[in-house]
């Protein structure tokens, strides 16, 4: 038994999927002398040499690239991308390159790769350092899109995601990286597509995603603790392949769902869980699907506004609240 | 006049490369013919004029070896020795298309002949290929890779990207930059701010110089086996740019309007990399008679495939649904 942070669990998923496979590789931006900006990644080099832990130039599009190709032969890189925000300059080789070719292709190719990448605020950082942009890679036919809420998670679908056929975007959360957790067991797998219930309850269904995920359990706590409501927190894991079965089933339970997401409104991905619902639970439901997103606006830099724009315990509690009280 | 004392190349290799040229030349004509008879849909991009710079990589490239070219694809996917029927088929949309009509024109793609795909993104492939190029070092095997693109593809930043990686790597790999003086129709001169779009840059990237006749087809299978031999002894990435010129549009629905006739006129009369290569056998004695064998086999495999592509049937709908992940499917959620 010891106790893991999610930042080291990132680095140790890695290595265990380096030591079972040589077809593993890793490449990015500071990730191998420097161990990364987020010290995820210390170790590596020390452990695997430099020809399985790559330092590469400024150069997003050449690394996903060259990730994307390696792959098309087989091999199984991991690629780094600093911040998930820098998937704007390297967009091309991810939603025309890697999520299409193997359709394009007719199956010829496979692109068994994964991206993984530092998502969502917390960090005081501003709006081109903290977004949340599960919802870009969702809309891409092609990609799995994975977002870990804590370090067993990250372990177990980091092992899921390297041996993925197909390529992940596997998006870690900024202000998880402290986020500490009792681990027994290191080398484990989750598949990707299950949701995980991070707390038990009939009242209503909380549907969140990594920082969110682990926001709408403390939330839950309080809803137990002061309001007398026991709230269904369900952590999706992945967006794509998307456990919606996990999702009906509580639904039809509760009859009540808030989905808690860290992006902006538009096109979030609780846009689309609510469609599904509507489509596959109409009957069930007591009352609307109803999200808390942040604001329509680009992510703002100071304490009192960053803190004001990502959804808080509070504001999920409060949510809670007026959907089952009206209050 | 010809050193026929000296010749490095030989009769049969350059019937091999004649073989070749001509393949891709009636293969092209044949796609035009299609289109103007509403059997190919969508765009497409031909190469026709551009033949020896495809031509001389397929003949100098080894079976395991990968390749990479753009829209403009299909000679270089036929130079590996793809099937006419399955580009022809590709491009008309039936079944026996290399991708079952899935990618189309512009995305040829044929893995088991080192065909990695046909890409319509400016500069992506560039990037992509140096992943291939990396696989082999990884492995340690000695297969070599190459990229082909046009010169307009030399203002993108991907190009620089991959360039710098490839030397910082020194990955087993040749990127072949045809420039055929036009990006799409503009003239390459007045948007690039070095004459030699491709050649003026290898110096930022510690690469050497090189420019080529790209249709004079000797010399590019000279630069090519060399540049090859390069990568596969180790010895890092080259950038090779060819100067070339295409015949028709620069794509279906272009008629090249924006180029000088006369210019047209001298690269299709004088610099014709077919109709030069032909003289070419000629002056090394090469019996005519087994150049015009040779014509007339290349014209009947054409029409052959043609035949083939013809009578293929059209995909079954349900294709729509199949491969986009690697357990044959599309399904998103349980
Ligand atoms: C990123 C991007 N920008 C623009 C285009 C549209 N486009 C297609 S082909 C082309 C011209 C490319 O010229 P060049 O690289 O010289 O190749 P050529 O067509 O002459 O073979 C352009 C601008 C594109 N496909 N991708
Ligand atoms: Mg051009």
């Amino acid at each position: 038994m010891a106790q893991l942070t999610y930042r080291a669990s990132v680095s140790l998923a890695i290595a265990q999927s380096m030591r079972k496979d040589q077809k593993v590789f890793f490449i990015g931006e500071d990730v191998g002398a420097a161990g990364g900006v987020f010290k995820a990644t210390v170790g590596l080099l020390e452990e695997f040499g430099k020809e399985r832990v790559m330092d590469a130039p400024i150069s997003e599009q050449a690394i996903l690239g060259a990730a994307m190709g390696a792959a098309m032969t087989g091999l199984r890189p991991i690629a780094e991308i600093m911040f998930s925000d820098f998937l704007a300059v390297c967009w091309d080789i991810v939603a025309n390159q890697i999520a299409k070719t193997r359709y394009m292709s007719d199956g010829q190719i496979n692109i068994p790769l994964v991206i993984r990448t530092a998502n969502g605020g917390g960090s005081k950082f501003g709006a081109q350092h903290s977004q949340s942009l599960e919802n870009w890679s969702m809309m891409i036919p092609g990609l799995k899109v994975v977002a870990p809420s804590c370090p067993s998670d990250v372990l177990g679908l980091m092992d899921s995601a390297v041996k993925d056929p197909d390529p992940v975007i596997f998006y870690e959360h900024k202000s998880l990286y402290a986020f500490k957790e009792e681990i027994e067991q290191t080398d484990i797998s989750i598949p990707i597509g299950e949701a995980n219930t991070l707390h038990e309850g009939k009242d209503i269904t909380i549907i969140g995603l990594a920082l969110m995920a682990q926001r709408a359990k403390e939330a839950a706590l309080i809803l137990k603790d002061k309001h007398d409501i026991n709230a269904k927190v369900i952590d999706l894991r992945s967006l794509v392949p998307l456990d919606l079965q996990t999702i009906k089933k509580s639904v039809i339970e509760t009859g009540h769902v808030l989905t808690v997401e860290e992006n902006p409104r538009l096109c979030g991905w609780g846009a689309e869980i609510s469609s599904l619902i509507s489509e596959h639970c109409f009957k069930n439901l007591k009352g609307p699907v109803t999200r808390v997103t942040t604001p329509h606006v680009p992510l703002p830099s100071a304490d009192i506004l960053e803190d004001n724009t990502i959804p808080s315990v509070e504001l999920i509690v409060n949510e809670v609240i007026k959907k089952l009280k009206g209050e | 006049m010809v050193d026929k004392l000296n010749d490095d190349i030989g009769e049969e290799k350059r019937l091999q490369l004649w073989e070749m040229m001509l393949k891709l030349r009636l293969v092209e004509k044949k796609a035009y013919d299609l289109f103007l008879q509403n059997l190919i849909k969508g765009t497409s991009h031909l190469a026709l004029g551009q033949e020896a710079i495809a031509g001389a990589f397929g003949v100098a490239l080894k079976q395991g070896d990968y390749t990479f070219c753009t829209y403009r694809g299909h000679a270089h996917t036929l130079a590996r020795g793809s099937s006419i029927e399955g580009v022809l088929g590709e491009l008309m949309g039936r079944q026996c298309g290399l991708m079952k009509g899935k990618g189309g024109s512009m995305h040829l793609t044929d893995v088991d002949k080192g065909v990695m795909g046909s890409y319509a993104i400016i500069g992506a492939h560039l990037t992509i290929a140096n992943g291939t190029a990396l696989a082999s070092k990884y492995n340690k095997t000695n297969e070599v890779s190459v990229c082909f693109f046009g010169d307009g593809t030399t203002n993108i930043g991907a190009f620089h990207e991959a360039l710098n990686m490839a030397k910082i790597w020194n990955l087993p790999i040749v990127f072949v930059c045809e420039n055929n003086l036009y990006m799409e129709y503009t003239p390459i001169h007045e948007v690039t701010a070095v004459e030699h779009p491709a050649a003026d840059r290898a110096g930022a990237y510690d690469l050497d110089k090189i420019i080529v006749d790209g249709n004079d087809a000797d010399e590019m299978l000279r630069t090519a086996e060399k540049a090859i031999a390069k990568a596969r002894e180790g010895k890092g990435p080259s950038l090779i740019e060819a100067k070339t010129y295409r015949h028709s549009g620069h794509s279906r629905a272009d008629p090249g309007k924006y180029r000088p006739d006369e210019e047209v006129k001298d690269w299709m009369e004088n610099k014709d990399p077919i109709k030069n290569y032909r003289a070419k056998l000629l002056d090394f004695n090469i019996n005519e008679k087994i150049i015009s064998e040779i014509e007339e086999k290349i014209k009947d495999q054409v029409e052959k495939a043609t035949e083939i592509s013809m009578a293929s049937p059209i995909p079954e709908i349900k294709e729509i649904y199949t491969d986009v992940w690697a357990n044959g499917g599309s399904e998103w959620h349980n």
